[in-house]
């Protein structure tokens, strides 16, 4: 990892938001309980990105989530983070102007026919612009800024730490950046891999790789896993299986077979934090609004902990054994990796 | 119908590239997306030597887009862009925001020049397309993943003068990422990748354990490795009034599947025997599935799509 200057000088550190999702209100109050400083969820209806059975929120659960964020201090951020096909146009925009009146903090969006809508009807609500809106340079924030006000963008995890400490510079608004969760390998917002095997995408149905289209195949000394007919991995006999996500699967390339798009492997930034720290970010988010009360509220608990000793003494800051350990366990694949951040994986 | 062909998604080398526009100034193709759009790393070709080229298509009576990159991170890729958006004499095609906002710049008084959302400019909704048109799109090309009904949803709602471009002829693109797969399959880091995606003139090749040809490694960019076959709904695509059918380039076979889109678009070839005949040069088959609203890779007439 290449070293900058403004990591060696005393610079004074903005406070960074740990922003951690939930999936339902138990969820949401792990989250909260254990030093989160946002939480963002999704209405329980086609318009966001993790529209996974018996995951998210209502309009009462919303309404009970703000109460109870914002009585301790803290925000809760809304996504509508889908591309809405003309018949869901109406839903969609139901749901910000519900969204709107219960008071939600944040309004993450990615479509611009919605950020106009938001934009021009409820011109007072805080909008940031959506992993899924693929805006990885400052020219693109710049649309969302100038014709939507976007206050924040959250950065698809494509850029290096250079690249992120380049534009968090040059950017018109705060960025958000990933800091731990499921590594998505492509550009959010244009992967139509999922959609490609399955019929449905993040974008238009914010799925990716969906449960229904999954099939186990036990073989005589293997464990085959298809995705809607197309074979994405053979497990031999004691590998660990992961969640059969379309582009960690292994696949046959000139001859050989191996992880030929991305390893089962977590993102993890925790080697990396004070740099995160140095270079302005505004928020670290956690992926994971399908992930259950107790790995919530652990994730967010552990990088509680490494945030305030980092925001104490970065030039100190080194990742204590235990927060390692806690976050490999939850991890997927349980390993980590710095992702697009650390160039030699790009 | 018009038919353009899209820009050249692998890395060809440059002589390559000049030969394949030097043969494509007689065909039946009416419009030419010209520039990178994968890979800022591609050199072969400066954005002069893509003018010289826009210059030979333009005096044989084509039109010419430039056509710009899907990825932008670094500012050197931003320079190139603001080059291509100010060239001042053809269109350009936006696949980015980036150039959207560089081809956007004028509020108010100022037109902005008319200009082309490319198929990775999300556009899922008449809202999105018409806030668009106002501030200067003229064209929008249709993104990988929508089908019959919603593109025919998108036409009901599209503002007077915007035209609509469908893939109708070529593999999907259908992911972007920061890392190279072309390289991690050579086991080379993205900083020394030795140009290997130029071995592939189609592309890389991944298929299933189960040896089926699934997608095709093409540097940063992931395509489907069937091909994308709508010629056989070209009834249906011409009655919707889409105005413009794209071939991806291809090493095989371009001007025979141009002429045979030109064929079956003017009722003048039977789109049994038209597309018997270039199920050749779809070298691991045929799809259609994004139309008929279900998984992409779906072939609804494997015989009359494969051939």
């Amino acid at each position: 990892m290449d070293i900058v200057i403004s990591d060696i000088l005393n610079v004074p550190l903005s406070p960074m938001e740990l922003v951690c999702p939930a999936g339902n209100l138990p969820a949401l109050r792990a989250a909260i309980d254990n030093g989160a400083d946002a939480v963002y969820i999704g209405f329980r209806n086609n318009t966001n990105a993790r529209n996974f059975p018996g995951l998210n929120f209502s309009a009462n659960e919303v309404a009970s989530g703000v109460a109870y964020a914002g009585e301790r201090g803290k925000k809760v951020f809304l996504a509508i983070n889908t591309y809405p096909y003309p018949h869901y146009w109406q839903e969609s925009i139901e749901t910000i102007d519900t969204a709107a009146d219960l008071g939600v903090d944040v309004m993450i969006l990615a479509d611009i026919g919605l950020m106009e809508y938001a934009s021009t009807h409820h011109p007072y609500l805080r909008l940031h612009l959506s992993v899924q809106g693929s805006a990885t340079n400052r020219h693109a924030i710049d649309f969302y800024y100038r014709n939507f006000g976007i206050k924040r963008a959250v950065v698809p995890r494509v850029l290096s730490l250079t690249q992120v400490r380049r534009l968090i510079k040059a950017s018109p608004v705060e960025i958000e950046v990933f800091g731990y969760g499921s590594l998505c390998v492509m550009v959010e917002g244009r992967c139509s891999l999922s959609s490609y095997v399955t019929g449905k995408s993040p974008n238009s149905a914010g799925v990716c790789s969906p449960a229904e289209a999954v099939r186990w195949v036990e073989g005589s000394n293997s464990r085959d896993v298809y995705l809607n007919n197309v074979l994405i991995n053979r497990y031999h006999e004691g590998e660990p299986a992961a969640y059969p996500t379309l582009c960690k699967g292994r696949f046959e390339v000139d001859g050989e077979v191996f992880h030929s798009l991305e390893e089962p492997a977590s993102l993890n930034v925790l080697e990396i934090l004070p740099q995160l720290v140095r270079s302005g970010a505004a928020a670290i988010k956690v992926e994971g609004r399908q992930r259950s009360r107790a790995y919530v509220a652990r994730v967010t608990r552990t990088l509680r902990a490494a945030l305030d000793t980092c925001l104490q003494d970065p030039e100190r800051f080194q990742a204590s054994q235990e927060w390692v350990a806690a976050l490999n366990e939850m991890s997927e694949g349980t390993c980590h990796t710095l992702g697009a951040y650390d160039r030699p994986w790009q | 119908m018009k038919i353009s062909i899209g820009p050249i998604q692998y890395f060809w080398p440059r002589k390559q590239v000049f030969d394949f526009y030097d043969k494509m100034r007689d065909s039946a193709a009416d419009i030419f997306y010209l520039g990178e759009t994968v890979c800022s790393k591609r050199r072969e070709l400066k954005l002069e030597d893509w003018l010289e080229i826009a210059e030979r298509l333009s005096d044989s009576g084509k039109e010419v887009v430039l056509s710009t990159l899907t990825l932008l991170e670094a500012e050197s890729e931003q320079g190139v862009l603001k080059r291509i958006v100010t060239n001042g004499r053809y269109k350009v095609e936006a696949n980015d925001m980036a150039a959207v906002r560089l081809l956007t710049a004028n509020s108010g008084h100022l037109q902005n020049p008319a200009f082309v959302a490319g198929h990775s400019i999300n556009i899922y909704n008449g809202q999105t397309l018409n806030y668009l048109a106002a501030r200067g799109a003229s064209r929008w090309v249709v993104p990988a993943e929508h089908d019959q009904k919603a593109i025919t949803a998108l036409q009901q709602a599209r503002p007077d003068g915007m035209e609509t471009e469908l893939l109708v002829f070529g593999r999907l693109p259908l992911a972007f990422s920061a890392r190279c797969f072309s390289a991690r399959a050579a086991r080379r880091p993205k900083d020394d990748c030795g140009f290997v995606c130029r071995q592939d003139a189609g592309g890389k090749t991944l298929m299933t354990q189960d040896h089926n040809p699934f997608l095709v490694l093409n540097g940063i960019q992931i395509q489907s490795a069937a091909t994308q076959n709508l010629l056989w709904h070209a009834d249906e695509i011409s009655e919707m009034g889409i105005d413009i059918a794209r071939i991806s380039p291809q090493i095989e076979g371009m001007q025979k599947i141009i002429a045979t889109a030109r064929g079956i678009f003017d009722g003048e070839l039977g789109k049994e025997s038209g597309l018997s005949a270039i199920s050749r040069f779809q070298a691991h088959g045929g799809c259609d599935g994004y139309w008929r609203k279900t998984a992409g890779m779906d072939a609804m007439e494997p015989n009359r799509l494969i051939g």
